[in-house]
């Protein structure tokens, strides 16, 4: 699954966060706190057709596009019993 | 005999953008400067002097917010490089005050230990650590100390805590001799993921409690943020700064008003008739007075700008109508430029430094004109008040608050036709990325509101003082004289009067008269000179005493009244615009085109609105 199309307000942990381009999008990515084991949540998709969203990681909230959203792969989290 | 005073050692403040570093910089140096919650607000070299706790002064320079070291945009390219030392004409800093978030340590963290490997002295001011604790946060400071192997000093930049105990801490960094930088893995992503890794580790280990989201911003994104009720809440934000322009400032406005009209009939009552009563009362009292009325308008206005920024919603809006711009090449980043051109377009263009992508960045330079600044409203207010009844349609809601806002939608309207063309031409590229940091709300901080504010109010008197004054008596000159024969119309003779005359040829297919074209001319300086070189023209032609409004309501048509509105939306005028674009452009070649382009939309939407007008037979 990827960031770009998990559900709001369902925590999910990134597994990998893939390359576009030269990687520089990528490289930002991490410097806004995007990494391998970071727990992500969805907090809310913009008006005007969800894109882009503002993603709950670590103690920021960031506003993405989607088609950045994409290159990020989650593992989800079991629900807690 | 004393020795020459050495220039004090110098600090820098660094950090994450929404770190509050500006903040802490007003605090530590009592420096009067904008305060802004959006990332890149501190575009510009921001100095200050702090004195320490042992009496020693040290310069302090506020840098802009930046992610890393390795620059995304112009402003955190300056970062880098005052840090390292390369910056032209620039001392390097003897010290860094590295201002982090508390409330998002592990990511500020990393950027904190990127700075550390350069090897100059450094200070960590935990900042923010009441809204840490308000969710439930609490930092164990021997550990984070330790683990970091820097001081540590907890803050509260907007209540100005923790200021002496960072004064202290610094002071002995300043005489300490850099260490050796330790060089960077080669591989940037396996290096930003190793710093990131042990950021993460020791926020854990000094972070004491589980912290609850900011309850109070996610109960507004609630709203702020919804699908359907985001962007009426942004549509009835501006509406309301619209409406408030007017309703607020009327009184004050009003007031102002009635002193310069009591003031212009003293003059004319007790001094003796002749050139020196007419400068003074038609060139300066009708002139210049004319522009000053409306200081309460703009400092509303001001106000309005500076909340948003302050609290946090800019960077929301950003979000909301990063979708439309996109529509047309650009991304929500180009919004809060946008959005401060409202106020002026010199500092939207300066904040367009935020933008990485070189032509976005020039596209929204390009476009930042379009957004009506300040110094139209003068202009418009004044139009409107001459030709549009002030009909109350609901409540507080009246029809020259409606029109205010449609001039201010048509010029949104022509920025975003005005990228789309761009975009699709000369300014072709890759689809950009859009990400930025929404910062918690904060409530905007009053001092710094008005502190601003007083700013924005000296700037605008000093403007009218020089400037403004001087075109409108260099004007009144030109009108004066020379002298028309009796039976001749004065306008009409004087040097003015024929440039007006030569001019008018090139604006009557438009609808404009002699004394608009006149008007334009003094106008270049700045758009609000041509209210006052407007009121100087009309004063010196009539003899009567009646105020500008009620001159232009009689002078001109309903359809030239519109169209001047109509040429006033994509107004090129404006020279500080033209030369803040030539240096952020490095030459002429932009300016150029940006005033050509203007120039041709003006006429074409004035001519547009004039025969239009004509032929709905108004």
């Amino acid at each position: 699954m990827r960031l770009a199309t998990l559900a709001a307000r369902t925590p999910a942990t990134i597994a990998a966060i893939g390359c576009c381009g030269d990687g520089r999008c990528a490289m930002r990515m991490r410097e806004m706190g995007f990494d391998e084991g970071v727990e992500v949540q969805v907090l809310h998709r913009a008006p005007f057709g969800g894109d882009p969203i503002a993603v709950r990681v670590g103690g920021a909230t960031v506003a993405i596009r989607r088609a950045q959203a994409a290159l990020i792969e989650l593992i989800p989290l079991p629900l807690a019993a | 005999m004393a020795s020459l005073p050495e220039a004090p050692p110098l600090a820098a403040l660094v950090g994450n953008p929404n770190a509050g570093k500006t903040s802490l910089f007003n605090a530590l140096t009592g420096a009067r400067q904008k305060v802004g919650n959006y990332p890149g607000v501190t575009v510009e070299r921001k100095q200050g002097r702090l004195t320490l706790p042992d009496g020693r002064a040290v310069d302090v320079i506020d840098l802009p917010g930046a992610y890393s070291l390795e620059p995304r945009s112009p402003d955190e390219a300056v970062t880098r490089d005052v840090i390292l030392g390369v910056a032209s004409g620039e001392r390097r800093p003897h010290a860094i005050i590295a201002v982090i978030d508390a409330t998002n340590l592990a990511n500020h963290l990393r950027f904190v230990l990127e700075l550390k490997r350069l090897g100059l002295p450094m200070v960590v001011a935990l900042n923010m650590v009441d809204l840490a604790e308000r969710d439930g946060l609490k930092f164990d400071l021997a550990v984070l100390t330790d683990r970091l192997g820097l001081a540590v000093v907890p803050t509260v930049a907007v209540r100005r805590r923790g200021m002496a105990e960072l004064g202290t801490m610094l002071a002995p960094l300043l005489a300490r001799t850099p260490s050796p930088a330790v060089p960077a893995n080669p591989d940037r992503v396996a290096d930003l993921r190793a710093l990131q890794r042990e950021a993460g580790s020791i926020a854990r280990a000094a972070t004491i409690g589980e912290g609850g989201a900011a309850r109070l911003t996610r109960s507004l994104d609630a709203v702020l943020l919804h699908p359907l009720l985001g962007p009426f809440a942004l549509a009835a934000i501006l509406f309301t700064m619209f409406q408030t322009v007017f309703w607020a400032a009327k009184a004050p406005a009003d007031w102002l008003t009635a002193r310069f009209d009591g003031l212009g009939q003293w003059l004319a009552a007790n001094l003796p008739p002749g050139p020196l009563a007419s400068l003074l009362v038609d060139g300066v009292i009708h002139g210049v007075g004319a522009v000053v009325v409306f200081l309460p308008q703009i400092l509303v206005l001001f106000a309005f700008i500076l909340v948003l920024e302050q609290s946090g919603y800019m960077v929301r809006a950003a979000f909301i109508m990063d979708r439309l711009m996109a529509r047309v090449g650009l991304s929500g980043r180009a919004f809060i430029p946008l959005i401060s051109s409202f106020a002026c377009a010199v500092p939207g263009i300066m904040a367009t430094r935020t933008i990485e992508e070189p032509r976005d960045r020039l596209t929204t330079i390009l476009i930042a004109p379009l957004m009506t600044c300040s110094a139209r409203l003068p202009v418009y207010a004044i139009i409107i008040a001459a030709f549009i009844p002030a009909r109350s349609l609901w409540g507080p809601i009246g029809l020259q608050g409606i029109v205010l806002f449609a001039l201010y939608l048509t010029g949104v309207a022509g920025a975003l036709i005005a990228a789309w063309v761009l975009r699709a031409t000369i300014m072709k590229g890759k689809p950009q990325l859009f990400m930025m940091e929404l910062p918690k709300y904060q409530w905007p901080e009053p001092r710094d509101i008005l502190l601003s504010l007083w700013q924005r109010a000296r700037a605008f008197l000093e403007r009218a003082g020089t400037i403004i004054l001087g075109s409108t008596v260099a004007l009144w000159f030109l009108a004066s004289y020379p002298k028309a024969p009796p039976g001749q119309n004065q306008l009409a003779y004087s040097i003015a009067g024929r440039i007006g005359g030569v001019l008018e040829h090139l604006f009557a297919p438009i609808g404009f008269n002699r004394e608009i074209s006149l008007a334009l001319v003094p106008g270049m300086a700045a758009r609000e000179v041509a209210v006052a070189a407007l009121g100087t023209v009309y004063s010196l032609g009539s003899g009567d005493n009646h105020g500008l409004i009620a001159r232009l309501h009689a002078a001109w048509s309903l359809p030239t009244g519109l169209a001047f509105l109509a040429w006033y939306v994509f107004a090129p005028q404006c020279i500080s615009t033209l030369a803040v674009t030539r240096r952020e452009t490095n030459g002429w070649r932009w300016p150029a085109f940006m005033f050509a382009y203007l120039f041709a939309a003006a006429y074409v939407a004035a001519g547009a609105t004039y025969w239009g007008a004509k032929l709905a037979g108004l």
